[in-house]
Formats: structure tokens, C-alpha cells, sequence
């Protein structure tokens, strides 16, 4: 193993000392000269009309700028497409301040700017505006039997596969069988960042965006299209995010309104959201799903029936996948997934970490251990007896799948082989103790990324792509591949990313950085890597004249021959010999078709959860996890440990606190603030255990790399709520698990 | 948030002073509510005068046995001084159990009772609160009400005090002294907040300008025998459902003394003096506990989302006298120190 093998090791993030110095600048931080502040007025009914806008009242206050609503908006795009987003679902996307006609509740409905922010806070609040209200409806109940099969879709939505088999008759003429109803509330995804976006004005039409967002591509396509500004005079930057978690993949009103603001006052202009305005984007939806489930005699599944219905808004067709996991986790010939959206006054739901999988993996896995309960098996053994081999979805194998070492890994670190079947059987005083286990399954994606590589004559390279960073560690990895691919030490290479200047990279979601600008970042390497083995064969008697380049390999800032490591030259002197500057190139990655199509390309993990539940009063603490997850190639097994280890607080959160709640009468979230919006704190959460699974991949990509950010998250929620069944014998089906619903 | 002018007081004369000459005035302690209160638009005073300087923040010995808690001194150095560990442990274990270091090193004593509910309604200035804006109405009545009361609620009001300081203090019974325009005056902890009836917007019997400058415990603190024990939704940085704080002095198994308080519960922290009665000169049995958390419930009327509390409220103290017969204090729940 040589000093610049990188790829699989655990180094520390490259970005860290920034963070922790204050020199990594977020995107309120960019104090460019001359701004003007922005603040938002929101709805506070959820549906009806803005009569008037009584902005004269506030303009009188010295320093107060401007107000912005639908009376003023100047002339924008016209057609939807101009505002359709990247990852825009079917429908109308929402236009702040376009029309008098409120659809939600928190609705943006004005926009004030001052000369600080203060004042425009201010000013925000003496804002009279008049409304006209209209009866809402924001209750999922009510649209049980309203629900409809969306036309279209977003970014990655497949709708439900057609059912096999005979799923209703298996399930009618089984013995053991089960039929529950699952429920979960709204959650919002409630990063610590604020989204904030600083627009640098620089003279005619021309800005740069600094923005909150998972894609500075994507909004730079958002504000083109709804400004008719060109490419070249908006440029967008997010170099860092404090949390994302799915939030910042659409462009947010944020955004919308600091670029309206700079381009109508013709100056540098900065927009915040507060907390509570965090509660008016987007939402993991609220969801009602039914699962039936029934076995063979011998345990293996006989039926298998999973629907879900969740909100949408009244003009987006928001789609996530939530039930078509359940068709390839277990191997069943009678399956039938079924999907359905109703509408609501509510805005559209967004994406949220593992979006569909996190709401889908509770509703089939708490089935499952139902199942198991009523065929009396071992709730591992049941899934063991129900091994997929094969994508039954898509009828075609698994480009790699190591599910079943996972569940034998993660067990044995748990121990679960001690645990007693039956519910109640591990009691201390009132601490009743119980184990459950789950597993889960997302998609290893691939999509299309550029990046460039340039390395200069002090032996220094930079890697540039476009990508995101929401906190998951993509400097890092894209460092230690850049590296490990042209023989360099970590100090040696910066890799630099969130520009639209720079080389195109798709959104930063789905698990699929890592594999996609991962990919390029290899492949710009490469290719930067045979242009300096070009400029090696210039050279007089040149130790490598006759190789190509598969024959060679970087390693320790030489440039050799795999078969005789002596024939090789040391990569500085080569720069320096030759005179140049730099040497560059560019390259794009896109998913090899032809290798995957044959294959279904997907990451698993098994979890196993302890519980202590007090009998008396309730309350849960989770004691012990551990996540057995195989997810391909693990590119650094500290930030992908990390990952995991954030999975694991997500699902804890979903599990026992996390809800927004609808307060019906008024079609408004009640809760819109960290303190009565529950997510763990430190004292809420276990030991955890996290394994890596070896597996190797060479179909999903040639790195090999599945992706680790969602998969971690799947499995936890369950594992835990099928724990408190074992401890308790009481089956809590409607999330969050609060100590009400054990009392 | 609304402009405001703001000056630093010097002594408590001054405080009074400054703050009468200006019309909507409040004074600042450390802020970690009412700053919040005013981004909120909730609270917007004209006029703030910060008080958190003042020389108020020792912890004393007093004459007659008891001690003194300054108004200023903070929640943290409060729980941690090391008389209060040691007399007043029940306090102690309060006040942890209550927000976050951040904010107890913050947080100062007159403050934690100064405090306002978490009612949502009432932080929201989009929808009617009687609390907020008397007249308005109560959107928590009919509307989602898990935070909210069961005991001594009105018509007009279901909120509920949010501390847990205050529940040791109601149990432990100190003198609120406070200085105001009319001089000084010493309010007993019992007397100090109120319920809501008709007039929920005042949360205590403070008059206009009365500022409070110290907490007076008496001597006698149930270091032995005593409990507080906290049921929320998240094991810390959350306000509690349910909380009860329990002191007890037992002549081997018979109960000579007791207190009972309840938090999350009421518009104010939830002195049970009738309770207190049924268990003295009681055996301290699982049986004597369950009729006197049944009477301590007798009246309870719930919601609907927190009809729960009732019960919740009833299995918690029986759980907490009997932690507090044992002489076991097992933190600010049922968990926290069997899970190292």
C-alpha cells in the first residue's frame, strides 16, 4: 500500500478547520458593500385573497426601501415552465407574490426591504394587509377516499410497479394473515442554517447569488428562467450549508425575493427566513398507508399489498416513492403497490432525507414484524424465510446485493440470537426492555456530472465541479479520490465546489454524489493523468516512450510503470522539465447504461434497536443501535460513519418525537419553533454500532460507490417501534411514538 | 421585533425609577424569554431596563435558617451553590431538569418566574389568545392542546406556567420579595402566580413597576426525603408534560411532613396543600400514594390532546413519593442515571 492510497481510509474532513475557524463562509455571510435587507410577510390564512397591501403606510418610515407584493411585482416569465426547478413534480410551481390568491397558510405575501435588517422587521410588522378569507381544508382525513394517481412526476419518480400474481386471493384464503393501517404526521426538514440568500448586485443585470442551496445549477436555471437574466450575468455560489436534508434542492421563495429586490433597487440586497418562516417551504408529508400481509405454512410470504396516500398542494403533484420498496425487499408473487396524492391548502412537500423510503420502510417493516408475531417466527428469521434474490419490480438481479450479510453482521454484534420471542419477557422493576429489527433498501443512482482537474508546476492540483455540500463530506471524498488517481499526497490537491462557473454537477441528492461527481472527479483526473504521460513521452529517453496509459499508475507523486515500478518519473520534475505552467483538463461522467440496465442497482441495511420502556409512565429510551449497512465501495469510512451515525438520530427523531403539527381550524403548523419542534438532543440518544459490510460493485459505477446518505436513516424507525412491541406488547402504528400512546 | 430604548439600572431604586418614567417598560434579566417574546412580536415594550447587574445575584445565608436566592443570580449558579445542594437538592434537581446550560447560565432566578407560557397560541400573534390579547378569544380550547392544563384552567385560558424551577419553589414554599413605586413588600411563593379566570393575561399579583430582588427559603428543604420527576418528550431541552416535586419527612415509615407540587399542569406551578394533608401521618405505602394522587387529580379536566395528562399526571406521583420515600432521587426522570 503506498502513502497516496486514500480511497477507503477514514481522514479527517479537509473542511473542517474552516468551519471551526469561521473562515467557511455561509451564505448570509457575504458582506459585499451597500446591502439592503429584506424581510418576508406571510399569510396567516390558508386559503382566500389579499384585498390590499397598505404598503404606503410603512413606506413612510425613513430607511424603508421598497415593498414588494403582487400589487408592484414587476413583469416576470410568463409560462410555468420558466419556473419549473429541477426537481419540479407535476403541476404549476408555487410564484411568490404573483397573484392576490393565497393557497396555504404562511404564504409569502409581501417582501420589505430597509436599509437594515432591523427596520425591515419592523416595518414587516406594522405591514396592514387585508385579506378576504375562504374556507381551507387541511385534514388528510377528509380525503381518504379522494385520492388520485398523479399524471406525471418529478426527478427520479417511478410510479407503482403493476401488481403479480393474485394478491387478494392469496391473502383471503391464507391462515396467517395481517392488515394494519399506518400513519405519520407532517416533519420538516429544519436545518440549523436559515435559508438566507445575498444577492451581489454588479451593474447591469448582472449578480452573483450567494444562496442556501443543494444546487447552484438548479437555481441558476430558476432565476434565468423566471428573470430572462442570461447564464453569464448570474452566477451562483454555495460553497457550504448548514444542513440541508433535502430542503435546498428546489430553489426556496428566499432566493426569489433577495433576486427580485437587486434587480428592481439595482443594488446588493440580503433575504433571511426566520425559524418560524422555515415552517412555509417544504414538507416530508403527511401520510395514511394499509398494508396486508399473509404467509405460507412455511413462512414464506403469501400476499403482499402496500398503499400509501399523502398530501400534496393544490398546484404541484409532489411524488416520492414510497411503496416500490416494498415489492423488491421480500420475494412474494402476489404483490400489489398502490400510490395516490390528495389535495390540500397546504404547500407542496418536498423532498426530505431518504424521501418515500423513510415513510415506506415504517409501513412495510412494522408490518413485517407483525407478520412475523402472527406466523409466530423470529422477526429475523421471517425475513431470512423472504429473501429477495431478485428485483421483482423490474424482474432483474441485484447488481450487487449483501442484505443478507448485513442482517447476520448487525445480529451478531447485537447479539439477537438471546432474545426471547415473546413480547414483555425482559422486565427490571417497571423497565421493560424489548429488541425489534428492521431493514432497508434505496437506490445507488448515478447522474450525469463534469469536473475539471488542473495541476500547476508546484505539483499542486485543483479539482473543480459544481456540486453540493450540505455537510456530508464531499470535499473530502472528491479530495481523496482526486488524490488517490494522480499519486498525490491530500495537501497537495484542493478540490473546490458550489459555483456555477465551475464544471456542471447534478443536484446534491439521492445518495448519488458520491457516485456522480465522484465519477468525474476520477475521470477529469484521468484524463488529466494522460496528458502528463503524454508530456512524459516528450521527453528525451523517456522511461515510459512506449506505454499507455493502462499500463501506468500515479502513485507517491510518480508517474510509473505498473510492471516495472523502476520506469518511472517523479511528477514535479516532469512539470518543471517541461516547462509548463499547468496542465488541465476537463471530463464528464454519465452513467454507463449498457453495464446497468440489466441490473436493479440498490444499497441495503439491517438495524437492530434496544429499548427501555417504563411501564408506569411511559416514557422510551433507545439503549443500543447498531446499522449493518452494505452500500459498495466506503470512499472514507469516517464521514461515512458519520452518515450513518446521522441516519440513526433521523430515524430515533421520526420514531418517538419528530411532528409538525396542522392545526386544522386555522390550516396552520402550531409548533413552528426548535423548542416545541422535538428533534433528539444528545441525551436522547444510544450507543451505536455502525458496520460496513464489504461489497464490491463494478456495475453501479467504476468506483463502485453506492452512496450512504439516506440508507443509514432507513430500518432505524422501525427497528425501534417493532422494539417497543417486544417490550410492551403494544403495537403503536401511528407515529411519532410519544409516551401517550404507551400509557 | 419593535424599536425599543434601553438603559443598564444601577441599583434598585434606579430600576424602579427609570422603568416608571417610561411608559410600556419591562425589565431585562437575562432575556432568554422575553428577547424571544419581542422578536415574536409578542411582548413589545418601549422601554427595557436591564436589570441583570444588579448587585442582586448572592446567595445568602439568612437569620432565621433560611437562604437567600438573589433575583440575579443565575439559574446555573443557583443549582450548583453548593448550600443549595446541599439543603435544597429538590431545587437542585429542578432546575437541570429545566432548559439548557446555554440558557441556565443565562437565565436568572426572578426571571424563571417571570417567565410565560409555551402555549402555541399565544406565541403566535396570528391567532386570538386571551392571554396575548384579552378579548380575543382562546384557540387552544378546541385546538391542539397537549401542552396544555388540566388543573385550576378557565373559560378564558388553559395555558400553563412552563417552569420547573418553580414547581421546587412552590414545594419549598419561599418569600418573593420585591421592591416597586410603593415601596417593598414580600409575597408569599404560593400567592405569587396566579390562575387565569377572567384575566389571563397577568401570569403573577406583581403590580405595575414592582420588581423582584430576592427569593427567601425557609430553613427546612426535605434534603432526605424528596424528588423531582420530570415527564416530557425529549429527555432534555423540553418542558415538562407532567413534573412533580415531592419532599417528605418520615418518622421510620410514617409520614410527618410533605409537600406536593405539580408543573406543566396548571396556569401556575401546582401546590397540593389538601394532598399534603391526606398523606401526613399516613404510612408512606404504595396504597397511601394512590389515594392521594387520585384526590390530586379528582378535578382534572382535559382537552383533549392532553387528556392524557390526568393519568399521566397520577402514575407520576405515586412514582415520584415513592422515589422520595426510598430517598432516591433518580435525576429528572426514570432513565437518566440508570443509562451512564
Amino acid at each position: 500500500m503506498s502513502q497516496t492510497d486514500h480511497i477507503g481510509k477514514g481522514p479527517n474532513r479537509v473542511d473542517g478547520p474552516l468551519k471551526v475557524s469561521g473562515t467557511a463562509h455561509y451564505a448570509g455571510e457575504f458582506n459585499v458593500p451597500n446591502l439592503a435587507y429584506g424581510y418576508v410577510v406571510n399569510s396567516p390564512i390558508a386559503k382566500g385573497k389579499v384585498v390590499q397591501v397598505h404598503a404606503d403606510e410603512v413606506l413612510a418610515l425613513p430607511g424603508v426601501l421598497a415593498v414588494y407584493s403582487h400589487e408592484n411585482v414587476p413583469h416576470l416569465a410568463w409560462f410555468d415552465r420558466s419556473y419549473k426547478d429541477l426537481l419540479a413534480p407535476g403541476g404549476s410551481p408555487f410564484r411568490p407574490l404573483h397573484s392576490p390568491d393565497i393557497t396555504f397558510n404562511q404564504q409569502p405575501v409581501a417582501l420589505v426591504m430597509a436599509e437594515t435588517f432591523e427596520l425591515a422587521r419592523y416595518a414587516a410588522a406594522l405591514l396592514r394587509v387585508d385579506y378576504e378569507q375562504e374556507k381551507h381544508e387541511t385534514n388528510l382525513e377528509t380525503k381518504r377516499t379522494e385520492g388520485y394517481l398523479p399524471g406525471g412526476g418529478k426527478l427520479g419518480y417511478a410510479p407503482p410497479p403493476p401488481p403479480r400474481g393474485n394478491p387478494e386471493k392469496a391473502w383471503k384464503n391464507a391462515d396467517q394473515k395481517i392488515e394494519a393501517e399506518y400513519t405519520h404526521g407532517a416533519q420538516h426538514h429544519n436545518p440549523m442554517e436559515l435559508f438566507t440568500s445575498t444577492v451581489e448586485w454588479l451593474g447591469k443585470d448582472k449578480i452573483t447569488v450567494y444562496d442556501k442551496t443543494q444546487g447552484v445549477f438548479n437555481v441558476q436555471r430558476y432565476l434565468t428562467g423566471v428573470f430572462g437574466l442570461s447564464k453569464d450575468n448570474c452566477r451562483v455560489v454555495s460553497q457550504f450549508m448548514g444542513g440541508g436534508f433535502g430542503s435546498g434542492l428546489r430553489p426556496q421563495y428566499s432566493v426569489f425575493m433577495a433576486t427580485l429586490a437587486a434587480l428592481e433597487l439595482k443594488r446588493s440586497v440580503r433575504v433571511t427566513l426566520t425559524r418560524q418562516q422555515m415552517f412555509s417551504i417544504g414538507h416530508r408529508p403527511n401520510t395514511l398507508q394499509f398494508v396486508k400481509l399473509a404467509t405460507n405454512p412455511d413462512g414464506s410470504l403469501a400476499s403482499l399489498q402496500h398503499h400509501a396516500l399523502h398530501e400534496t398542494s393544490l398546484f404541484e403533484d409532489y411524488t416520492e416513492n414510497v411503496v416500490n420498496w416494498s415489492g423488491m425487499q421480500y420475494q412474494c408473487d402476489n404483490v400489489k403497490l398502490g400510490y395516490q396524492l390528495a389535495q390540500l391548502d397546504v404547500y407542496s412537500p418536498q423532498d426530505m432525507r431518504a424521501p418515500g423510503a423513510a415513510t415506506g420502510n415504517p409501513g412495510i417493516e412494522i408490518a413485517m414484524d407483525e407478520m412475523a408475531y402472527a406466523a409466530g417466527l423470529d422477526p429475523l428469521e421471517f425475513r431470512f424465510r423472504n429473501y429477495a434474490e431478485r428485483d421483482q419490480n423490474v424482474d432483474k438481479p441485484f447488481s450487487s446485493k449483501k442484505l443478507r450479510e448485513c442482517y447476520r453482521e448487525g445480529a451478531a454484534k447485537f447479539g439477537w440470537d438471546k432474545r426471547p420471542l415473546e413480547p414483555r419477557s425482559m422486565r427490571e422493576g417497571h423497565l421493560l426492555t424489548g429488541w425489534g429489527m428492521a431493514g432497508g433498501v434505496w437506490d445507488a443512482m448515478q447522474m450525469p456530472s463534469r469536473a475539471s482537474a488542473r495541476i500547476t508546476a508546484d505539483g499542486r492540483l485543483l479539482v473543480l465541479s459544481g456540486a453540493g455540500e450540505n455537510g456530508a463530506g464531499t470535499y473530502t471524498i472528491m479530495t481523496q479520490i482526486a488524490a488517490e488517481t494522480l499519486g498525490l499526497p491530500l495537501e497537495a490537491v484542493t478540490f473546490e465546489l458550489g459555483d456555477t462557473d465551475q464544471p456542471q454537477a447534478p443536484l446534491q441528492g439521492g445518495s448519488w454524489t458520491a457516485a456522480s461527481v465522484g465519477t468525474a472527479v476520477k475521470n477529469a483526473c484521468d484524463a488529466l493523468g494522460e496528458k502528463l504521460l503524454k508530456l512524459a513521452q516528450k521527453q528525451k529517453d523517456s522511461p515510459l516512450k512506449d506505454a499507455d496509459y493502462d499500463e501506468v499508475e500515479f502513485v507517491n507523486g510518480q508517474l510509473r510503470l505498473r510492471r516495472d515500478p523502476d520506469r518511472a518519473v517523479v511528477l514535479r520534475d516532469l512539470l518543471q522539465a517541461s516547462g509548463v505552467t499547468q496542465v488541465e483538463a476537463e471530463s464528464t461522467a454519465l452513467p454507463n447504461m449498457l453495464k446497468q440496465n440489466g441490473y436493479s442497482l440498490h444499497s441495503h441495511n439491517a438495524v437492530f434497536a434496544e429499548v427501555q420502556v417504563d411501564e408506569d409512565l411511559g416514557t422510551v429510551r433507545v439503549t443500543r443501535v447498531v446499522n449493518a449497512v452494505a452500500a459498495g465501495r466506503i470512499l472514507n469510512r469516517k464521514t461515512a460513519r458519520s452518515q450513518v451515525l446521522g441516519g440513526v438520530v433521523w430515524g430515533l427523531s421520526m420514531a418517538l418525537m419528530e411532528e409538525t403539527i396542522m392545526d386544522h381550524k386555522f390550516g396552520r403548523y402550531v409548533n413552528h419553533n426548535y423548542a416545541e419542534y422535538h428533534i433528539p438532543v444528545n441525551a436522547d440518544m444510544p450507543h451505536i454500532d455502525v458496520l460496513f459490510v464489504h461489497e464490491d460493485d463494478d456495475i453501479v459505477n467504476p468506483l463502485g460507490v453506492k452512496g450512504i446518505g439516506e440508507v443509514g436513516m432507513l430500518g432505524v424507525t422501525a427497528a425501534i417501534a417493532n422494539a417497543i412491541f417486544h417490550a410492551t406488547g403494544k403495537r403503536v402504528r401511528d407515529l411519532p411514538i410519544m409516551l401517550d400512546k404507551l400509557l | 421585533m419593535y424599536p425599543f430604548t434601553y438603559s443598564r439600572a444601577t441599583d434598585v431604586a434606579d430600576a424602579v425609577r427609570d422603568k416608571a418614567g417610561h411608559g410600556a417598560s419591562a425589565y431585562l434579566g437575562g432575556g432568554t424569554n422575553l428577547i424571544d417574546l419581542m422578536k415574536y412580536n409578542v411582548e413589545q415594550p418601549a422601554h427595557l431596563v436591564n436589570v441583570a447587574k444588579l448587585p442582586l445575584d448572592k446567595i445568602e445565608d439568612l437569620p432565621d435558617g433560611g437562604l437567600r436566592l438573589g433575583a440575579t443570580a443565575t439559574n446555573a449558579d443557583t443549582a450548583w451553590n453548593e448550600q443549595v445542594k446541599a439543603r435544597y437538592p429538590m431545587l437542585n434537581q429542578a432546575i437541570l431538569a429545566g432548559a439548557s446550560p446555554q440558557l441556565r447560565n443565562a437565565a436568572t432566578n426572578a426571571g424563571n418566574l417571570m417567565q410565560r407560557t409555551r402555549c402555541y397560541y399565544f406565541y403566535d400573534i396570528e391567532t386570538p389568545c386571551n392571554k396575548r390579547e384579552p378579548g380575543s378569544g382562546c384557540s387552544a380550547i378546541g385546538g391542539y392542546n397537549r401542552i396544555h392544563a388540566i388543573l385550576g384552567a378557565s373559560e378564558a385560558c388553559i395555558a400553563t406556567h412552563p417552569s420547573d424551577m418553580c414547581v421546587a419553589l412552590a414545594a419549598l414554599a419561599p418569600t418573593v420579595r420585591v421592591s416597586g413605586p410603593n415601596g417593598e413588600r414580600s409575597i408569599a411563593f404560593e400567592d405569587f402566580h396566579r390562575l387565569p379566570g377572567d384575566q389571563p393575561q397577568y401570569d403573577n399579583i406583581l403590580a405595575e413597576g414592582e420588581l423582584i430582588t430576592s427569593l427567601d427559603l425557609p430553613e427546612k428543604g426535605f434534603a432526605k426525603n424528596f424528588t423531582y420527576l420530570k415527564l416530557r418528550d425529549r429527555h432534555s431541552y423540553a418542558f415538562a408534560l407532567v413534573s412533580v416535586a415531592v419532599g417528605l419527612e418520615l418518622e421510620g415509615n410514617t409520614i410527618t411532613d410533605a409537600r406536593l407540587a405539580l408543573g406543566g399542569v396548571a396556569h401556575k406551578p401546582w401546590r397540593d396543600k389538601s394532598a399534603e394533608q391526606l398523606l401526613k401521618g399516613q404510612p408512606a405505602t404504595a396504597e397511601t400514594f394512590g389515594r392521594v394522587a387520585a384526590h390530586v387529580v379528582a378535578n382534572a379536566v382535559g382537552q383533549g390532546s392532553n387528556d392524557f395528562k390526568i393519568e399521566l399526571a397520577r402514575r407520576a406521583i405515586v412514582r415520584a413519593l415513592q422515589q422520595a420515600t426510598e430517598g432516591r432521587q433518580r435525576a429528572t426522570d426514570a432513565f437518566l442515571n440508570s443509562n451512564p
